[in-house]
Formats: structure tokens, sequence, C-alpha cells
């Protein structure tokens, strides 16, 4: 079985993020990208799943820029064997990646996909479910626990107040939560073997996938400051300040 | 920093990273308060840098080492430049002087040293020589196949107790144009050589965690083959790696500089006197700047000399000048670092109190400043001289 690991290069989650002055976008010049926390857990799953007998071939995949190679090879590093670049400089939305990831499910025929619930970018969380969708696969999400039963996968996932349990017929779609494992350190013998596994470069038109964007951003805004709290004198004060001033009552 | 590593480098600094803040940094504190490291700790942070193939990253790969470039190497020693040396310790890095081993001595101390089943320690330093190496006054007499030990040696420093010692003894005495000079050889001395004394040094402001030892020769007698390299060539041996070892210092010096100016950035953004951070005030921004450009020219200079060695022609100039200027704009940091918290900067309730002692050991050992002051005036003067 193979397992498809589509992952995303993100600004690096210790870096504190700036707003353009323009409000076009954040500051991405010179700053350290990385792959997306999420994703990261996502290889490793597939890894575990690979060492525990269930899968004979990772493939990780990233659909970007050619700079996205650093982060292919990480995950080659980290055990993947081989990876794909969809090369593009378009900003994508989550839908044109879908049609993307699915049009190379096609060609590759994994099994399984699992991939990050969100990218610590733009928090979108739709990639894993429109891919789910197009494909009319099984998905289970937020998954904190992965576990393989005979032809099926049993997903813990998070949900609000609780843990639910979902059981998918192969071939699925899994996105991965934070708790679902810790990805292991990556071995410096490694690091090296990655330089000469596999990495095919495509770009969209081989696939025929039109990525033109439906949607348009307008702008990115910093998040506004917050204050610094004042001490009041009672309650009365305070339902004041509610009522006129926060205009929440 | 700034400097454009390559798409291996970039995983291999992320990766030790990942692996200092997991492994190390959550228990600095305690153990720099306890000027020790538990056992356990020790073996658990060695077990990981084995599994992860940083243990012995510094040695070719024909040796079972990481086979890296220096410029390389010089990234993951900024690396563990910001950490305790009495944890970073344990990822061994063992001596270059033990490529020296031949025949047997191979599998006795090389093998076990890159695998992580044994631990040495350099001895060179004596309480009568410091800088003035030569003054050494141990010495290794000959008695048919064997050497007979005598002597002292202090400041030998070390994560833990080692398995065996690289101790450099006066062996002969050679007629020079300049006159008399002594023979000095290195010889591999295992702990339990009768004869050979260990003892724990005298507690060390920096890095307190990280012990000296004081070793003792008392009529210990060593088979001539524990000789590394050849009898009477132990400085060469020295000399080979010396330089390397300073650059090493260099690089260590910025990671540290570069851990002191963040906490430093972090606390002139956020700590607030007279209404506005006080990083608002130019006396306190003005430093932050200053460390930031003394941070980057130290990388370069650490870097410069790192590819240097790459191409084979690094001199003793370049690792002293990097040396120098790393460990002494490190020295200003740390100070800086200091002013900039205040009080706080030294309560033991931060780290910045620590990194400042720590900070002050880099422009004493692998040669002082005044030394490496020295190596590169005298290249300049050399050539007039007759
Ligand atoms: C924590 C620690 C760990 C160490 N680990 C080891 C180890 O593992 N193995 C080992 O062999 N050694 C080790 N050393 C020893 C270290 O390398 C020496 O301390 C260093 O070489 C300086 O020697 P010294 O302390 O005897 O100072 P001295 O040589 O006595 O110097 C005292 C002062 O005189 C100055 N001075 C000396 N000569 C000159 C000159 N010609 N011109 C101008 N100024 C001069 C020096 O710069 C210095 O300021 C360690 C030291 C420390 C503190």
């Amino acid at each position: 079985m193979k397992i498809l690991v589509p992952i995303k290069r993100v600004i690096d989650a210790n870096v504190r993020v700036h707003v353009k002055s323009d409000g076009s976008g954040v500051e991405t010049a010179n700053i350290k990208m990385a792959m997306n926390p999420f994703c990261e857990i996502a290889v490793e799953e597939a890894i575990r799943i690979k060492e525990a007998g269930h899968a004979s071939e990772i493939i990780v995949i990233t659909i970007g820029t050619s700079q996205c190679q650093d982060i292919l090879r990480s995950g080659l590093a980290m055990g993947a064997d081989r990876a794909i670049l969809i090369e593009t400089e378009a900003e994508l939305q989550p839908l044109a990646i879908a049609k993307l990831l699915k049009a190379i499910v096609e060609r590759q025929s994994p099994q399984l996909v699992i991939l990050g619930k969100q990218a610590i970018d733009d928090d979108n969380n739709q990639t894993g479910q429109m891919l789910s969708a197009l494909l009319g696969w099984a998905q289970g999400t937020f998954a904190s626990k992965v576990v393989f039963n005979d032809g099926n996968v049993e997903v813990t996932r998070e949900i609000d107040g609780g843990l639910e349990t979902v059981s998918l017929q192969l071939p699925a779609i899994v996105t991965t939560d934070l708790r679902l494992n810790e990805p292991r350190y990556i071995k410096l013998p490694n690091i090296m073997k990655a330089k000469k596994k596999p990495l095919d470069i495509l770009c969209p038109d081989d696939l025929g996938i039109d990525v033109n964007s439906r949607l348009k951003v307008l702008s990115i805004e910093q998040p506004a400051k917050r204050a610094a709290g004042i001490k009041l004198a009672d309650v009365q004060e305070l339902m004041d300040k509610l009522k006129n001033e926060a205009k929440v009552i | 920093m700034n400097f454009q590593l390559n798409n291996e480098q970039q995983m291999i600094v992320d990766s030790i990273r990942v692996f200092l803040e997991k492994e190390i940094y959550p228990y600095e504190a305690e153990t720099d308060r306890a000027g020790k490291v538990p056992e356990e700790l020790g073996n658990q942070i060695r077990e990981k840098a084995i599994e992860t193939g940083f243990l012995a990253c510094n040695l070719p790969e024909s040796v079972g080492g990481g086979g890296l470039d220096y410029t390389t190497l010089g990234l993951i020693e900024r690396e563990l430049g910001k950490v305790s040396y009495a944890l970073g310790g344990f990822i061994a890095r063992p001596t270059e002087l033990l490529l020296a081993c031949e025949g047997d001595q191979i599998d006795r101390y090389l093998m076990p040293c890159v695998s992580g089943e044994k631990h040495e320690v350099f001895a060179l330093t004596e309480p009568s020589a410091g800088s003035d190496i030569m003054s050494m006054l141990t010495r290794a007499v000959r008695d048919g196949n064997d050497y007979v030990i005598n002597g002292s040696k202090h400041f030998i420093s070390s994560p833990c107790l080692p398995d065996f010692a690289i101790v450099f003894a006066i062996t002969g005495m050679d007629e020079t144009k300049r006159g008399p000079r002594k023979r000095i050889t290195a010889f591999l001395v295992d702990l339990d050589e009768k004869g050979f004394d260990i003892r724990l040094g005298p507690q060390c402001a920096s890095q307190r965690a990280y012990r000296t030892y004081v070793l003792s020769f008392d009529d210990c007698r060593v088979s001539q083959d524990q000789i590394l390299g050849e009898e009477g060539k132990g400085m060469e041996l020295v000399d080979k790696w010396l330089s390397m070892g300073r650059v090493w210092v260099g690089a260590q010096s910025c990671g540290k500089m570069e851990r002191l100016l963040e906490l430093a950035t972090d606390w002139a953004a956020t700590r607030k006197q007279f209404g506005k951070p006080i990083g608002h005030f130019q006396g306190t921004s003005f430093k932050l700047a200053d460390m930031a450009t003394e941070l980057q020219a130290a990388d370069l200079l650490v870097m410069h000399a790192c590819q240097k060695a790459d191409r084979g022609n690094m001199t003793g100039e370049d690792a002293a000048m990097a040396k120098l200027f790393a460990s002494e704009a490190l020295g200003r940091a740390a100070d800086h670092t200091v002013q900039i918290f205040g009080g706080m900067g030294l309560m033991e309730d931060l780290p910045v109190e620590r990194l400042w002692r720590d900070a002050r050991l880099e422009r004493i050992w692998d040669g002082t400043s005044e030394i490496q002051r020295h190596i590169i005036s005298r290249s300049l003067l050399r050539p007039f001289e007759n």
C-alpha cells in the first residue's frame, strides 16, 4: 500500500510574523520557512504506519515554488521514500490544491492520504475535506489516533467535548491533529541519504488542472494590540463600561 | 545568521536545534545549580546523540563519523555553543587526535569513542604550564618496552569521568639552533592504570556542571604501544587540530551571542519603565545594535575560517582572529545583556547570569585572547625578522 502525504511550506512557527506595510500579505523575504507542524505529524504517522508493516511506500508531495524542495527533502530525511513537487509561482487556494492532489492520487493510486488538518499560515482547514469530496473517499479528520484493522483504518477524532472513533474503509483520507504523535528527530545520516532519493517536478499544466483562483485576498491586517487593563472601583462601574464603552450588553 | 546555508546544512541546523530544545534546555538551570549532571540524564543525552548520528559527527565517515565538512561542523558547534557544555558534552564529538590511533589502539580507543562506549579527556595543561605549554614538567622515562610517567595535569575537563586520558609528557630533549627543546609525546592512559589518579578539581564559575579534573601520575607504567602517533611528535599532533578547535570556540561564542541577543531583544521589547518598553531608549537599543553587528562580524570571521579549512588553506591567524573576535564580542554581549536586564540579569531565576558566567571561559581556554593576539601579531612581524 502506498501512502501519499501532502505537505506545505509555511513561515517557521518560531518566527514573529509581520504584516507588509501595504497590507498585501505577511513579510516572507529573508524569513525562515519550515514544514507546517501538522504536516510533520502527518509524515511521522505515515512512517509509523510503514514501520508497522501496513504500507510499502511513502510519497511526500507539495505544491509551490521551487524553494519548496527544502521541505520535501526534510520529509525524505524523516523517512519518506520519494517526493513530488508541483511547481508553480501562483498563490493557490485549497480547492485548486485539492484538485491537483486528486490528479496525483489518480496517477499514483495510494490507498491512504494523510495530511495536516490545517496549515498554520492561513488556517483554512479545507484541503483534506475537499480532497475527500472530490475523490468520494471516506475521511477521518482531526485524528489523534490511527489504528489499522485489516482493510479498515480506525481514526480517533478530537471533537468538541470529547473523542469520536470512526472506522474508514480504504482508500481514505486522514487529517492530523496535534496530539497524534511527536515527530522524530531527523537523523544526520538520513539527511545525507535524502539527497539521493527521487524528487520529481511537475507543473499544474502537466496535470491539466485549472488552478485559477475564485477568491481574492483584499487585505491582511495585524491583529489589534491589546490595551493595558484598568482597575474598576465596583460592579456598578463595570456594568456602565460594558454598556456604554464596550457596548457588549 | 544571514550566511547562506545549503539545504542539508539548514536541515542539520534545524535538527540539532530541536534536539537541544527538547533534550538540553529544560535541564540547564538545575544541572548548573547542582554543579553536576545526573548520570541518567547524561546517558539519556548520549543515547539520543548516538541514535541521531550526532555523537561523532565531527569524525570522517571511514571511522563511522558524520563525514561533514568544516563549514557544516562550524554550524553544529554554533548551535552547541548555545547550551551548557556539561550537557552538550554528552554529544561527545571525540577529539580528532584519536584519528592517529594505529593497530590495536583503533579498537581500544578510537572506535569505542565513536560508538559512545568510551569518553576521553585531553590532558595537556599543567599547574606550571598553561599558555606556555613547553614549560611542561610531566615526564615519561623509557624502561625497556615501557614508559614510566610522573607529573600532574590540571583543568582537564569533561562532562563526566573519562575512560582514558590523552596525556602529554616529555620523553627527551632535542638540540636545536635555538637551544635545547623538549620532545613531547602523547600517551593513551586508561583510568585504571596503576599509578594514575584522577580527582575532581576546583569548582569553576563558568560552566559549573562541566567538570575539571586533576590528573596525577606516580610511577605510572604504560607500554610503548600506548603512544598516540609517534614518540616525540606530540606537539605536531596537537598543532594539527589546535587551530580548528579555536574556530569551534569562535563558533560556540557566536551561538551563545545569538541566544543572548534574543533574550536581550525580547526583554527590551517587553520590559516597561517610564511608560515605555526600555528598548525605546537609545541607551538600551543601541546596545542591541552593537550586539547584532558584532554577532554578524563574528559569524563571518568564523565562516571564513571554516570555508578556508574546507579548501585546505586556513592559517593559524585565521583561526586566532575568529576565536579572538568572537569570544571578546561575546564578552561584550553578555555584559550588555546583564545591563539590559538590570537586577534580573543577576538573578538565578533567569538564564542570563549563567550565560554571562559561562561566556567568560571562552576568552581563556584553547589559548587566551592574549595568546591569539600574539599569534596574529607574530605573523605580521615575522617577515621583518632575519
Ligand atoms: C574550564 C576549563 C577547562 C579546561 N579544559 C582543558 C582541557 O580539557 N585540557 C587541557 O589541556 N587544558 C584545559 N584547560 C586549560 C586552558 O587551556 C588554560 O587555562 C589556558 O591555556 C590558559 O592557561 P592558564 O590558565 O595556565 O593561564 P596562564 O597561562 O597562566 O595565563 C595567565 C594570564 O597571562 C597571560 N599571558 C600568558 N602568557 C602571555 C604572553 N606571552 N603574552 C601575554 N600574555 C600572556 C594570559 O593571556 C592570561 O591572561 C581548561 C581551562 C579551563 C578554565
